[in-house]
């Protein structure tokens, strides 16, 4: 394989792998922050306790998280230095707002949350989660307004000496459509991880802790957020599809394996074959006028088929292959939406159970519910695989072509090393933070002394700050 | 024009801060097992920086992130030069940063002698690179006139970049000996004053002989600036101080000395960002890597506005947590920890 190959490989892999722990960072540390504020409102030890639990789910989680987040940051010089020559103008500018913004603000704050507890003031020490939680937020902000002018490019000019694009309005980057909705895809998709995982551990415990009626709390609440977000998330999806149909017509035409264009168009369950050579598969269960509306908004919308596509962009930016990998966006956008559908199914039978008041006594739906928590990682990254996937072979649509966009003084050696090198690395990581997670998520909660947490600091006895969360 | 200098100041600062603060944790992090001998003790030192490494790693972050956006060429040539060097780094900056979380979390000693060298080796490597890949922007590596690196691996391990790795690593111990003599208690605190005055001498030393290679490097004559001038200063106050064992100053001077002898290698860069050994023709200055004025303008206005409020809540981190931390067994935590599954 080239250098191209392998630098692609290497980002795909490191991106996938460090978005398995930032949906749960964003997810979790809002869901500890609202249980924290009810502990502050109601009094009740329990949610103290539940804040700690799932406070401590969350530092693990973040630890691995910053750290793979800090190889992304890195390797767009390292491995992509033509890109970041050719762009660093318009796409370093939200990246370094993202450190400047964001990732002080979530780091420092993360630490007087871990280590604040009987040192600040209860109502100051509060606020310091809700900052962790817009931090992580405002993180994804950020790298989601430069992932969408890759998508879509906006509020740039192109400057005539040096042929490379330059900002010229900022505030065109931060309305793309393409990021407004992508964004908020991707917090609601965060929340629905989140939600999920919290209903897993929670179900676990139900299952069999000693201490049942704590968690009861934790599976209604992720229950009842996870319901509206999962709804949401699909409709906000659903409007990206049909933004993304108009900036990005190859993307969408390539997930529905349209090759010629269609007017209206259906849209088909599952099919046999497929893929870049295979322009007639045979497809299973036709929706009539299903993509239509998925793609356009309109009962009888048309869909442009790739193949005129291909003429149109060969015209426009000259002879070149210009169909993203039919395959992977077929099933990528397939295995999306129906994994999204399993787990509105789970969060609806979990709000009947709820109605019925046997949430935490269905042992089948608790059974469900530990397993799902592999769902929405499933979910996420093959969301990723259709948008970025998609993509190519731009890696900014009309602007730069994937393979002129790596570093021409590194070889496919030295990326194949370190890719071995962070595949070695990442897996050593995956399995202590799994073990790690599930030792932590199974342990029963301790009750702590309530009273001795809140001493003021600077006391005679003041606590120490080992690691108490 | 204008803006470009204030970024290429702005970057400086942000490497400067970023050896400064992370500086100490860094040397807290490689002394954490010589100056504690039991896992109580070890614990201890690493509770004085608990709080404050993940914030000070950010200014490495956005130090990076600045580059990239204010000079992107720059970025894109140095990153993609130190390619080798910097998966090594991240590779540091990863185990580093995880020992922290999981050291605590399985209380087992095969699981926790692993996790402390790596807490070690990781604090020992960042700066010794970091370091490197700085002096090696002032003592050059090939680059071709389309900026693009052409040499290998060996042709980044510069004297000169070696020789500044070696003192900002040497910075990070004294400087982090001296954090740990000013947060720490009873056996830990009196073995890190010990360290601290042991070895900040060999610290003044290095300091000394880099500002020296750093004249031959720079070639602008014999006269020291006054960056280095103050560094030298800072760094045989901080001797004085660490013996006279007035610990607050002498942290102090070791963060002037840090912050200056960073700051001095960017003062003889300027207006070059790299030196190319290629030819002088090539090298990459702020002027051929810079970003364009409205992107500038807006990343100023951004930088302006948001610095401030993050030097202020960071400030205010380290007033939170200002006490000495304890070992555990001298004084019973009023939290107790949270139970471990057995």
């Amino acid at each position: 394989m080239n250098a191209v190959g392998l630098a692609r490989w290497q980002f795909a892999t490191t991106s996938i792998y460090h978005f398995l722990f930032v949906p749960v960072t964003i997810g979790l540390a809002f869901l500890t922050a609202i249980l924290q504020t009810q502990w502050h409102r109601n009094g009740k030890s329990e949610y103290l306790r539940l804040t700690r639990f799932f406070g401590t789910l969350l530092v693990i989680n973040v630890a691995v998280g910053v750290v793979t987040g800090l190889v992304q940051e890195f390797q767009f010089g390292m491995s992509w230095s033509e890109y970041s020559r050719t762009v660093g103008d318009v796409f370093g500018a939200p990246l370094a707002m993202e450190g400047l913004a964001a990732f002080f603000l979530e780091s420092t704050f993360l630490g007087l949350w871990i280590f604040g507890w009987g040192r600040l003031p209860k109502r100051i020490h509060l606020l310091t989660i809700w900052a962790v939680s817009l931090g992580t937020a405002l993180s994804a902000a950020f790298i989601m307004a430069a992932n969408s002018w890759m998508q879509h490019p906006v509020g740039y000019k192109i400057n005539p000496t040096t042929g490379r694009p330059e900002l010229s309005d900022i505030w065109a980057l931060l309305t793309n459509p393409v990021f407004l909705w992508g964004y908020a895809h991707v917090l609601l998709s965060s929340l629905v991880t989140a939600c999920v995982i919290m209903l897993a551990v929670s179900a676990w415990q139900l299952r069999r802790g000693t201490d049942r009626k704590i968690f009861e709390p934790t599976a209604r609440l992720s229950l009842i957020v996870l319901a509206p977000a999962m709804i949401l998330t699909m409709f906000v999806g659903s409007e990206l599809g049909v933004i993304e149909a108009r900036y990005q017509p190859m993307k969408i035409a390539a997930a529905e394996a349209q090759w010629s264009t269609c007017q209206p168009c259906s849209f088909s369950l599952f099919q046999i074959g497929g893929g870049n050579h295979d322009q007639t598969p045979t497809q299973i269960i036709q929706i009539p006028h299903l993509l239509s509306l998925l793609a356009t908004n309109s009962w009888n919308g048309k869909v442009v088929g790739l193949n005129p596509l291909q003429s149109q962009y060969q015209q426009k930016y000259g002879p070149g292959y210009y169909v993203p990998n039919v395959f992977i966006q077929y099933w990528s956008m397939r295995v999306m939406a129906y994994i999204a559908v399993i787990i509105l199914a789970l969060a609806g039978w979990g709000l009947w159970l709820i109605r019925r008041r046997r949430l935490a006594s269905s042992r089948r739906f608790l059974f469900v519910a530990t397993w799902a928590a592999a769902l929405p990682f499933v979910m996420n990254t093959a969301g990723w695989f259709l948008t970025e996937s998609g993509r190519q072979p731009w890696i900014v649509q009309g602007i730069q072509l994937t393979r002129n966009a790596v570093s021409p003084s590194v070889s496919a050696a030295m990326i194949a090393t370190s890719l071995i090198v962070f595949l070695l690395l990442y897996l050593a990581l995956g399995i202590v933070d799994v073990v790690l997670m599930l030792r932590y998520a199974r342990i029963s909660v301790p009750e702590p002394p309530v009273t001795a947490i809140h001493d003021q600091a600077g006391g005679p006895q003041s606590p120490v700050p080992a690691p108490t969360y | 024009m204008g803006l470009s200098i204030t970024w290429f100041i702005l970057i400086a600062i942000l490497w400067a801060g970023f050896f400064v603060l992370e500086g100490f944790d860094l040397g807290v992090g490689m002394l954490h097992s010589v100056v504690g001998r039991t896992e109580e003790e070890r614990n201890a030192a690493v509770a004085t920086i608990g709080p404050f490494w993940d914030g000070n790693e950010v200014w490495l972050i956005v130090a990076g992130a600045g580059m990239f956006a204010a000079f992107p060429s720059w970025y894109a040539t140095m990153f993609s030069a130190f390619y080798l060097p910097l998966v090594l780094l991240l590779v540091a900056l990863i185990v580093r940063g995880v020992s922290f979380e999981f050291r605590e979390k399985v209380h087992q000693a095969r699981w926790r002698t692993t996790w402390q060298w790596c807490l070690t080796i990781g604090s020992l490597l960042i700066p010794l690179l970091a370091g490197v890949a700085i002096g090696d922007l002032l003592a050059g590596i090939p680059i071709d006139a389309h900026q693009e690196f052409t040499g290998n691996f060996f042709d980044l391990l510069t004297p000169y970049g070696l020789y500044v790795g070696v003192t900002f690593t040497l910075l990070c111990l004294v400087h982090g000996a001296l954090f740990l003599a000013l947060k720490s208690t009873g056996t830990v605190r009196q073995r890190s004053e010990r360290l601290a005055a042991m070895l900040s001498p060999v610290m003044a030393v290095a300091v000394i002989g880099f500002t020296i290679w750093t004249l031959t490097q720079s070639n602008r004559g014999d006269l020291p600036s006054l960056l280095e001038l103050i560094a030298i200063m800072g760094s045989l106050a901080a001797v004085w101080l660490a013996w006279e064992q007035i610990y607050g100053w002498a942290f102090a001077a070791t963060t002037v000395t840090v912050a200056c002898s960073v700051l001095a290698v960017f003062a003889d860069l300027y207006p070059r960002v790299m030196v190319s050994s290629t030819s002088a023709r090539y090298n990459l200055t702020v002027t051929n890597t810079t970003s364009s004025h409205y992107a500038l303008t807006v990343m100023t206005i951004v930088a302006v506005t948001l610095l401030p409020f993050v030097l202020a809540y960071q400030g205010w981190t380290y007033y939170v947590f200002r006490a000495r931390v304890r070992v555990s067994d001298e004084t019973p935590p009023a939290v107790p920890a949270q139970s471990q599954p057995s």
